[in-house]
Protein backbone atom coordinates (compact mmCIF):
# COMPACT_ATOMS: atom_id res chain seq x y z
CA UNK A 1 0.00 0.00 0.00
CA UNK A 2 1.00 3.39 -1.07
CA UNK A 3 1.48 5.87 1.89
CA UNK A 4 -0.51 8.62 -0.28
CA UNK A 5 -3.15 5.50 -0.50
CA UNK A 6 -2.67 5.04 3.46
CA UNK A 7 -3.13 8.81 4.07
CA UNK A 8 -6.55 9.13 2.38
CA UNK A 9 -7.96 6.21 3.89
CA UNK A 10 -7.18 8.41 7.41
CA UNK A 11 -8.56 11.76 6.12
CA UNK A 12 -11.69 10.13 4.75
CA UNK A 13 -12.25 8.06 7.83
CA UNK A 14 -11.75 11.10 10.25
CA UNK A 15 -14.36 13.35 7.70
CA UNK A 16 -16.92 10.33 7.88
CA UNK A 17 -16.61 9.92 4.11
CA UNK A 18 -17.24 6.67 1.96
CA UNK A 19 -13.90 5.32 0.79
CA UNK A 20 -13.40 2.44 -1.02
CA UNK A 21 -9.49 1.32 -1.64
CA UNK A 22 -9.08 -0.97 -4.53
CA UNK A 23 -6.08 -3.14 -5.10
CA UNK A 24 -4.61 -5.58 -8.04
CA UNK A 25 -3.25 -9.01 -6.02
CA UNK A 26 -0.31 -8.95 -8.10
CA UNK A 27 0.53 -5.70 -6.53
CA UNK A 28 0.02 -3.60 -9.41
CA UNK A 29 -2.62 -1.32 -8.95
CA UNK A 30 -3.60 0.14 -5.73
CA UNK A 31 -5.74 3.21 -5.34
CA UNK A 32 -8.89 4.82 -3.72
CA UNK A 33 -12.32 5.73 -5.04
CA UNK A 34 -13.97 8.65 -3.28
CA UNK A 35 -17.58 10.24 -4.15
CA UNK A 36 -17.44 7.01 -6.78
CA UNK A 37 -13.97 8.40 -8.68
CA UNK A 38 -10.88 7.13 -9.22
CA UNK A 39 -7.90 6.57 -11.49
CA UNK A 40 -9.36 3.80 -12.26
CA UNK A 41 -11.29 1.37 -15.12
CA UNK A 42 -14.69 2.20 -15.42
CA UNK A 43 -15.65 -1.50 -14.82
CA UNK A 44 -13.40 -1.38 -11.40
CA UNK A 45 -15.00 1.61 -10.33
CA UNK A 46 -18.67 0.23 -10.56
CA UNK A 47 -17.30 -2.91 -8.47
CA UNK A 48 -16.28 -0.41 -6.03
CA UNK A 49 -19.25 1.71 -6.57
CA UNK A 50 -21.50 -1.04 -5.85
CA UNK A 51 -19.29 -2.33 -2.75
CA UNK A 52 -19.65 0.79 -1.22
CA UNK A 53 -23.02 0.54 -1.48
CA UNK A 54 -23.64 -2.74 -0.18
CA UNK A 55 -20.94 -2.04 2.50
CA UNK A 56 -18.99 -5.21 1.73
CA UNK A 57 -15.21 -6.19 0.63
CA UNK A 58 -14.85 -8.81 -1.84
CA UNK A 59 -12.25 -10.12 -4.24
CA UNK A 60 -13.18 -10.16 -7.78
CA UNK A 61 -11.69 -11.12 -11.69
CA UNK A 62 -10.64 -8.27 -13.66
CA UNK A 63 -9.00 -8.87 -17.40
CA UNK A 64 -7.89 -12.00 -15.96
CA UNK A 65 -5.89 -10.62 -12.68
CA UNK A 66 -7.25 -10.81 -9.21
CA UNK A 67 -8.21 -7.87 -7.34
CA UNK A 68 -9.91 -6.91 -4.26
CA UNK A 69 -11.89 -4.25 -2.97
CA UNK A 70 -11.89 -2.87 0.48
CA UNK A 71 -14.54 -0.89 1.64
CA UNK A 72 -14.22 1.92 4.57
CA UNK A 73 -17.83 2.88 5.15
CA UNK A 74 -18.00 5.83 7.83
CA UNK A 75 -17.64 4.11 11.67
CA UNK A 76 -21.22 3.64 12.75
CA UNK A 77 -22.30 6.34 15.65
CA UNK A 78 -24.55 6.16 18.58
CA UNK A 79 -26.54 9.09 19.95
CA UNK A 80 -27.34 8.45 23.45
CA UNK A 81 -29.58 11.42 24.58
CA UNK A 82 -29.59 11.25 28.17
CA UNK A 83 -27.17 10.67 31.34
CA UNK A 84 -29.21 8.15 33.17
CA UNK A 85 -28.68 4.55 34.46
CA UNK A 86 -29.22 2.84 31.36
CA UNK A 87 -26.86 5.30 29.22
CA UNK A 88 -23.77 4.00 31.12
CA UNK A 89 -23.35 0.15 30.17
CA UNK A 90 -25.42 1.09 27.10
CA UNK A 91 -21.91 3.28 25.96
CA UNK A 92 -19.74 0.86 26.51
CA UNK A 93 -21.39 -2.05 24.94
CA UNK A 94 -21.65 0.10 21.60
CA UNK A 95 -18.27 1.34 21.66
CA UNK A 96 -17.22 -2.58 22.12
CA UNK A 97 -19.74 -2.52 19.47
CA UNK A 98 -16.89 -0.72 17.27
CA UNK A 99 -19.70 2.68 17.01
CA UNK A 100 -18.30 5.73 18.18
CA UNK A 101 -21.12 7.01 21.06
CA UNK A 102 -21.77 11.09 22.08
CA UNK A 103 -23.85 11.26 25.06
CA UNK A 104 -26.27 14.16 24.87
CA UNK A 105 -27.94 15.83 28.08
CA UNK A 106 -27.86 19.44 28.72
CA UNK A 107 -28.46 19.07 32.47
CA UNK A 108 -24.99 19.78 33.40
CA UNK A 109 -25.16 17.34 36.60
CA UNK A 110 -26.37 14.53 34.82
CA UNK A 111 -23.88 14.60 32.32
CA UNK A 112 -20.75 14.61 33.98
CA UNK A 113 -16.86 13.31 32.81
CA UNK A 114 -16.45 11.44 36.41
CA UNK A 115 -19.94 9.86 35.60
CA UNK A 116 -19.13 9.00 32.03
CA UNK A 117 -15.41 9.12 31.78
CA UNK A 118 -15.09 7.33 28.65
CA UNK A 119 -17.65 9.04 26.20
CA UNK A 120 -17.67 12.31 24.01
CA UNK A 121 -20.15 14.26 26.35
CA UNK A 122 -22.52 17.13 24.52
CA UNK A 123 -24.06 19.42 26.70
CA UNK A 124 -26.34 21.26 23.78
CA UNK A 125 -30.08 20.98 23.61
CA UNK A 126 -30.65 17.67 21.58
CA UNK A 127 -32.35 18.85 18.51
CA UNK A 128 -29.31 21.43 18.43
CA UNK A 129 -26.95 18.75 19.30
CA UNK A 130 -27.86 16.09 16.78
CA UNK A 131 -28.33 18.92 13.92
CA UNK A 132 -24.74 19.81 14.72
CA UNK A 133 -23.57 16.20 14.85
CA UNK A 134 -25.44 15.27 11.27
CA UNK A 135 -27.43 12.07 11.46
CA UNK A 136 -26.66 9.90 8.63
CA UNK A 137 -27.79 6.66 7.85
CA UNK A 138 -25.13 4.63 9.90
CA UNK A 139 -26.10 6.59 12.85
CA UNK A 140 -28.11 5.00 15.92
CA UNK A 141 -30.14 7.37 17.89
CA UNK A 142 -31.19 6.20 21.32
CA UNK A 143 -33.51 8.11 23.88
CA UNK A 144 -33.22 7.41 27.53
CA UNK A 145 -34.67 10.76 28.96
CA UNK A 146 -38.00 9.95 29.97
CA UNK A 147 -38.62 13.56 29.87
CA UNK A 148 -40.26 14.74 26.86
CA UNK A 149 -38.92 18.18 26.99
CA UNK A 150 -35.15 16.50 25.67
CA UNK A 151 -36.65 13.33 24.12
CA UNK A 152 -39.16 14.85 21.85
CA UNK A 153 -36.90 17.69 20.20
CA UNK A 154 -33.88 14.65 19.76
CA UNK A 155 -36.44 12.30 17.90
CA UNK A 156 -37.59 14.78 15.48
CA UNK A 157 -34.55 15.74 13.92
CA UNK A 158 -34.09 11.40 14.21
CA UNK A 159 -36.82 10.78 12.43
CA UNK A 160 -36.66 13.69 9.69
CA UNK A 161 -32.81 11.81 9.09
CA UNK A 162 -32.23 8.47 7.75
CA UNK A 163 -31.02 7.35 10.87
CA UNK A 164 -30.86 3.69 11.11
CA UNK A 165 -32.24 2.76 14.31
CA UNK A 166 -34.08 5.12 16.29
CA UNK A 167 -35.10 4.00 19.96
CA UNK A 168 -37.17 5.95 22.88
CA UNK A 169 -37.08 4.65 26.29
CA UNK A 170 -40.55 4.63 27.96
CA UNK A 171 -43.75 2.49 28.66
CA UNK A 172 -46.31 1.56 26.22
CA UNK A 173 -48.47 4.52 27.68
CA UNK A 174 -45.70 6.61 27.61
CA UNK A 175 -45.16 5.64 24.04
CA UNK A 176 -49.17 6.36 23.44
CA UNK A 177 -48.75 10.32 24.86
CA UNK A 178 -45.44 10.35 22.68
CA UNK A 179 -47.06 9.13 19.76
CA UNK A 180 -50.13 11.82 20.31
CA UNK A 181 -47.23 14.73 20.52
CA UNK A 182 -45.50 13.41 17.51
CA UNK A 183 -48.30 13.62 15.64
CA UNK A 184 -49.20 17.16 16.92
CA UNK A 185 -45.89 18.05 15.20
CA UNK A 186 -47.33 16.54 12.23
CA UNK A 187 -45.08 13.91 11.78
CA UNK A 188 -47.44 10.54 10.09
CA UNK A 189 -48.07 7.18 10.98
CA UNK A 190 -44.52 6.06 9.07
CA UNK A 191 -42.11 8.18 10.48
CA UNK A 192 -43.85 7.42 14.03
CA UNK A 193 -43.50 3.52 13.24
CA UNK A 194 -39.48 3.86 13.08
CA UNK A 195 -39.17 4.81 16.42
CA UNK A 196 -38.14 1.54 18.50
CA UNK A 197 -40.68 1.48 21.43
CA UNK A 198 -40.92 0.05 24.19
CA UNK A 199 -37.19 -0.20 23.43
CA UNK A 200 -34.99 -3.17 22.83
CA UNK A 201 -35.25 -6.64 21.84
CA UNK A 202 -37.94 -8.40 24.80
CA UNK A 203 -35.01 -10.40 26.67
CA UNK A 204 -36.71 -10.28 29.56
CA UNK A 205 -34.12 -8.45 31.48
CA UNK A 206 -35.07 -4.97 33.98
CA UNK A 207 -31.07 -4.41 35.22
CA UNK A 208 -29.75 -1.51 33.66
CA UNK A 209 -27.28 -3.54 31.51
CA UNK A 210 -29.91 -5.76 30.94
CA UNK A 211 -31.90 -3.14 29.17
CA UNK A 212 -28.99 -1.56 27.37
CA UNK A 213 -27.79 -5.22 26.10
CA UNK A 214 -31.41 -5.49 24.78
CA UNK A 215 -31.23 -2.17 23.08
CA UNK A 216 -27.59 -3.34 21.51
CA UNK A 217 -28.80 -6.18 20.13
CA UNK A 218 -31.74 -4.44 18.45
CA UNK A 219 -29.58 -1.94 17.06
CA UNK A 220 -27.36 -4.93 15.68
CA UNK A 221 -30.36 -6.65 14.41
CA UNK A 222 -31.58 -3.14 12.46
CA UNK A 223 -28.44 -2.71 11.10
CA UNK A 224 -27.94 -6.16 9.36
CA UNK A 225 -31.87 -7.50 9.20
CA UNK B 1 -20.30 -7.12 6.40
CA UNK B 2 -18.14 -6.35 9.30
CA UNK B 3 -19.34 -3.00 10.78
CA UNK B 4 -18.20 -4.63 14.42
CA UNK B 5 -14.60 -4.47 12.61
CA UNK B 6 -14.91 -0.47 11.96
CA UNK B 7 -13.54 0.77 15.07
CA UNK B 8 -10.81 -1.50 14.80
CA UNK B 9 -9.71 -0.93 11.18
CA UNK B 10 -9.14 2.92 11.87
CA UNK B 11 -7.01 1.62 15.01
CA UNK B 12 -4.70 -0.36 12.55
CA UNK B 13 -4.64 2.16 9.51
CA UNK B 14 -3.72 4.35 12.82
CA UNK B 15 -1.05 2.03 13.68
CA UNK B 16 0.21 1.41 10.20
CA UNK B 17 0.26 5.82 10.33
CA UNK B 18 2.25 5.56 13.68
CA UNK B 19 4.95 2.81 13.14
CA UNK B 20 5.66 4.60 9.28
CA UNK B 21 5.98 7.93 11.12
CA UNK B 22 8.13 6.19 13.25
CA UNK B 23 11.05 5.18 10.56
CA UNK B 24 9.73 1.56 11.13
CA UNK B 25 8.79 -0.89 8.00
CA UNK B 26 5.13 -2.00 8.12
CA UNK B 27 3.68 -4.55 6.12
CA UNK B 28 -0.60 -4.89 6.05
CA UNK B 29 -2.49 -8.43 5.83
CA UNK B 30 -5.82 -8.00 4.93
CA UNK B 31 -8.30 -11.06 4.45
CA UNK B 32 -9.43 -11.02 0.92
CA UNK B 33 -11.21 -14.53 0.75
CA UNK B 34 -12.84 -17.08 2.61
CA UNK B 35 -14.47 -20.28 2.60
CA UNK B 36 -16.51 -22.20 4.95
CA UNK B 37 -16.22 -21.43 9.09
CA UNK B 38 -13.59 -18.76 8.95
CA UNK B 39 -13.70 -16.67 11.90
CA UNK B 40 -12.85 -13.20 10.48
CA UNK B 41 -14.52 -11.35 7.90
CA UNK B 42 -13.13 -10.54 4.43
CA UNK B 43 -11.53 -7.30 4.59
CA UNK B 44 -10.28 -7.46 8.34
CA UNK B 45 -6.24 -6.48 8.52
CA UNK B 46 -3.56 -6.77 10.42
CA UNK B 47 -0.09 -4.52 10.92
CA UNK B 48 3.28 -5.70 11.10
CA UNK B 49 6.56 -4.31 12.25
CA UNK B 50 9.64 -4.93 11.09
CA UNK B 51 10.54 -6.80 14.79
CA UNK B 52 7.45 -8.51 14.51
CA UNK B 53 5.45 -6.47 16.32
CA UNK B 54 1.73 -6.75 15.74
CA UNK B 55 -1.92 -5.68 16.07
CA UNK B 56 -5.08 -6.62 14.76
CA UNK B 57 -6.05 -10.22 13.38
CA UNK B 58 -7.20 -11.96 9.98
CA UNK B 59 -7.86 -14.98 12.15
CA UNK B 60 -8.96 -14.82 15.36
CA UNK B 61 -5.42 -16.29 16.49
CA UNK B 62 -4.92 -19.19 14.06
CA UNK B 63 -2.39 -18.26 11.33
CA UNK B 64 -1.45 -14.55 12.74
CA UNK B 65 2.11 -16.01 13.50
CA UNK B 66 2.71 -17.10 9.95
CA UNK B 67 1.58 -13.98 8.85
CA UNK B 68 4.01 -11.69 10.76
CA UNK B 69 6.83 -14.00 9.31
CA UNK B 70 5.57 -13.35 5.77
CA UNK B 71 4.95 -9.49 6.75
CA UNK B 72 8.20 -9.57 7.82
CA UNK B 73 9.87 -10.96 4.40
CA UNK B 74 7.56 -8.76 2.63
CA UNK B 75 9.14 -5.33 4.90
CA UNK B 76 12.37 -7.11 3.72
CA UNK B 77 12.12 -7.66 0.05
CA UNK B 78 8.74 -5.17 -0.87
CA UNK B 79 7.07 -8.02 -3.06
CA UNK B 80 3.31 -8.78 -2.16
CA UNK B 81 2.09 -12.11 -1.05
CA UNK B 82 -0.71 -13.83 -1.28
CA UNK B 83 -1.24 -16.67 1.45
CA UNK B 84 -3.52 -19.38 1.45
CA UNK B 85 -4.11 -21.40 4.52
CA UNK B 86 -6.74 -24.36 4.29
CA UNK B 87 -7.22 -27.24 5.88
CA UNK B 88 -5.63 -29.25 3.19
CA UNK B 89 -2.91 -27.43 3.88
CA UNK B 90 -0.29 -28.92 6.21
CA UNK B 91 1.42 -25.85 7.09
CA UNK B 92 -1.89 -24.32 8.24
CA UNK B 93 -2.52 -27.08 10.73
CA UNK B 94 0.89 -26.54 12.04
CA UNK B 95 -0.44 -23.12 12.91
CA UNK B 96 -3.40 -24.23 13.89
CA UNK B 97 -6.32 -23.25 11.22
CA UNK B 98 -8.11 -26.95 12.66
CA UNK B 99 -11.46 -24.77 12.38
CA UNK B 100 -12.74 -25.95 9.69
CA UNK B 101 -12.11 -22.94 7.07
CA UNK B 102 -9.57 -21.79 4.79
CA UNK B 103 -8.47 -18.17 3.79
CA UNK B 104 -6.62 -16.45 1.38
CA UNK B 105 -4.61 -13.44 2.84
CA UNK B 106 -3.05 -10.68 0.92
CA UNK B 107 0.54 -9.49 2.87
CA UNK B 108 2.20 -6.25 1.23
CA UNK B 109 4.21 -3.32 2.28
CA UNK B 110 3.17 0.16 3.08
CA UNK B 111 5.77 1.82 0.98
Amino acid sequence: MKAETLARLRTARAERQPIARVAALDGSVDAVVEDGEGPLPEPVLEVARAALKQNRSHDFEHEGGRWFVQVFNPPLRLIVVGAVHISQPLIGMASGLGYDVTLVDPRGAFATAQRFPDVEICDEWPDDALEALGVDGRTAVVTLTHDPKLDDPALHVALRSEAFYVGALGSRRTHAKRVERLVEAGFDEAAIGRIRAPIGLNLGGRAPAEIALAIAAQMTEALYR
Amino acid sequence: MADAAVGEADAILDRAAAWAAAGRGVALATVVKTWGSSPRAVGSQLVVDDTGAFEGSVSGGCIEGAVVIEAQRAIEDGEPRLLDFGVSDEEAWEVGLACGGSIEVFVEKLA
